[in-house]
C-alpha cells in the first residue's frame, strides 16, 4: 500500500511553477494535477472557471476505470487518455504511477503540441513527487509527530457541534 | 489514504458508503447534500443509469471546518450496490480512509447485506486494507418499513468488530448525520495515531 501523500510549501511551489510553464508552453486553458484517489494537488490557468473538486474526482474515476480496462486486456496501464470535444479537449496522463496530469485546451493549441510539452513537464513533476515521497519517509522514520498528533477529543467534537 | 497539504493547510480524506443494491447509500448522500450549508458543500455528482441506479459512484465534497488550523475536507463516495458492478466497487475503495456500511433492514435483504459485507472485506483486502483496522460504522437503514428485522438481530448478523451502529430512515434524514459524524470522527482519531 502506498503511503499517504504529504505536500509542503516547497514542493507545492515547484509543482505550481511546472504547471504554469506547461500551461504557457502548451497554449492550454487549464493545467491541473490530481492524485489517483481524486484529491486535487495544484492547478494553473483558468481554474476559477471550473469546479475543480468535481474535475479531480471525475478524472480519478475515469483513470481508475480505464486502468481496470487495461488490466482486463493484459496492459499495465493506458498512460494517456484524450477526450475530444467541439470546443475544448482534455488530455490526461499518468505521472509516476500515482498522479494524474490534466490539460484542457481549445483550438489555440493542438494535440501534438500538448503531448510534446506534457512529456517534459511530467518528468519534472515526477522528480518532485519522488522528493515528496522521500521526505514523507524521512519524516515518518524520524519519529516526528504529525500535526494531528495533538488533536484533542474537544477539537474533534467542536467540528460536529453545530 | 489521506492527503495532507501543508501549502493550502488542508487535509483531505475519503469516506465510502458501502452496502447492497437499493439499501440507501445514495439517499444518505442526497440528504447530507440537501441539509449542508452551501459554503460547506460542493456539487453532488451522481454517475447513474437512466433509472437512477448508481452506475459508477456518487461523490459529495464536504468541508467540516478547521482543526488546528487545517481545513478538513471530506470526500464522500458511494459504490454501486448491484452485484455485477464489483469491478467498479473495487476501484472506488482505492485510497479509502473510512467506510460506512448501509444495511437494508428488510427481512428479504438480510442475505444481500451479509453478502455485501463479505464483498467489502474482500475488496478492501485487494486494495491493501483490513476492515478490522479501518474506521468503520454500521447503519441499519429503512427502520420505518413494516418488514424491518429487529436491530439486535441485525447487529448479531452484521456486526464486524463492535463498530458503532445507527438506526436510520435515510429518506427522512434520521440517523444520516449521526452515521457520517461517527465515521468522520474515527477517521480523525486515526489520523492522530499515524
Amino acid at each position: 500500500m502506498d503511503t499517504s501523500l504529504v505536500m509542503y510549501q516547497e514542493e507545492f511551489d515547484r509543482i505550481s511553477a511546472v504547471l504554469n510553464r506547461l500551461r504557457v508552453d502548451a497554449n492550454a486553458k487549464i493545467v491541473f494535477l490530481v492524485d489517483k484517489n481524486g484529491q486535487q494537488i495544484a492547478g494553473a490557468g483558468e481554474i476559477d472557471q471550473v469546479d475543480t473538486t468535481s474535475l479531480a474526482s471525475l478524472t480519478a474515476g475515469n483513470v481508475a476505470a480505464t486502468d481496470g480496462l487495461a488490466k482486463l486486456i493484459g496492459e499495465k496501464e493506458f498512460s494517456i487518455l484524450f477526450h475530444e470535444g467541439k470546443k475544448d479537449n482534455i488530455h490526461i496522463s499518468i505521472v509516476g504511477q500515482r498522479l494524474i496530469l490534466v490539460v484542457i485546451f481549445d483550438e489555440r493549441s493542438s494535440l501534438g503540441l500538448v503531448r510534446l510539452r506534457v512529456r517534459k513537464a511530467a518528468a519534472e513533476v515526477e522528480g518532485v513527487l519522488t522528493q515528496m515521497e522521500a521526505k514523507a519517509r524521512e519524516v515518518g522514520s524520524s519519529g516526528q509527530e504529525s500535526p494531528f498528533a495533538e488533536i484533542t477529543d474537544e477539537d474533534i467534537d467542536a467540528l460536529f457541534s453545530e | 489514504m489521506s492527503f495532507i497539504n501543508y501549502a493550502a493547510r488542508e487535509i483531505n480524506v475519503k469516506i465510502v458508503y458501502y452496502g447492497p443494491g437499493l439499501c440507501g447509500k445514495t439517499t444518505n448522500l442526497q440528504y447530507i447534500y440537501e441539509r449542508s450549508n452551501p459554503q460547506q458543500k460542493g456539487k453532488l455528482i451522481s454517475l447513474a443509469t437512466e433509472t437512477d441506479r448508481t452506475l459508477f459512484f456518487d461523490f459529495l465534497p464536504l468541508d467540516l471546518g478547521s482543526v488546528r488550523g487545517f481545513k478538513t475536507r471530506f470526500h464522500l463516495y458511494t459504490v454501486p450496490g448491484q452485484i455485477f458492478y464489483d469491478a467498479s466497487r473495487k476501484l472506488i475503495l482505492k485510497g479509502v480512509d473510512g467506510v460506512a456500511f448501509v444495511a437494508d433492514s428488510q427481512e428479504a435483504r438480510m442475505d444481500a447485506n451479509v453478502e455485501s459485507l463479505h464483498n467489502l472485506v474482500v475488496n478492501l483486502r485487494e486494495n491493501g486494507f483490513e476492515l478490522k483496522n479501518m474506521p468503520y460504522v454500521l447503519q441499519f437503514n429503512k427502520r420505518d418499513l413494516p418488514t424491518a428485522v429487529g436491530v439486535d438481530e441485525m447487529y448479531r448478523k452484521l456486526n464486524f468488530k463492535g463498530e458503532p451502529s445507527f438506526e436510520a430512515i435515510a429518506t427522512e434524514g434520521m440517523g444520516v448525520f449521526e452515521t457520517l459524524k461517527a465515521v468522520a470522527k474515527q477517521v480523525l482519531y486515526d489520523l492522530r495515531r499515524k
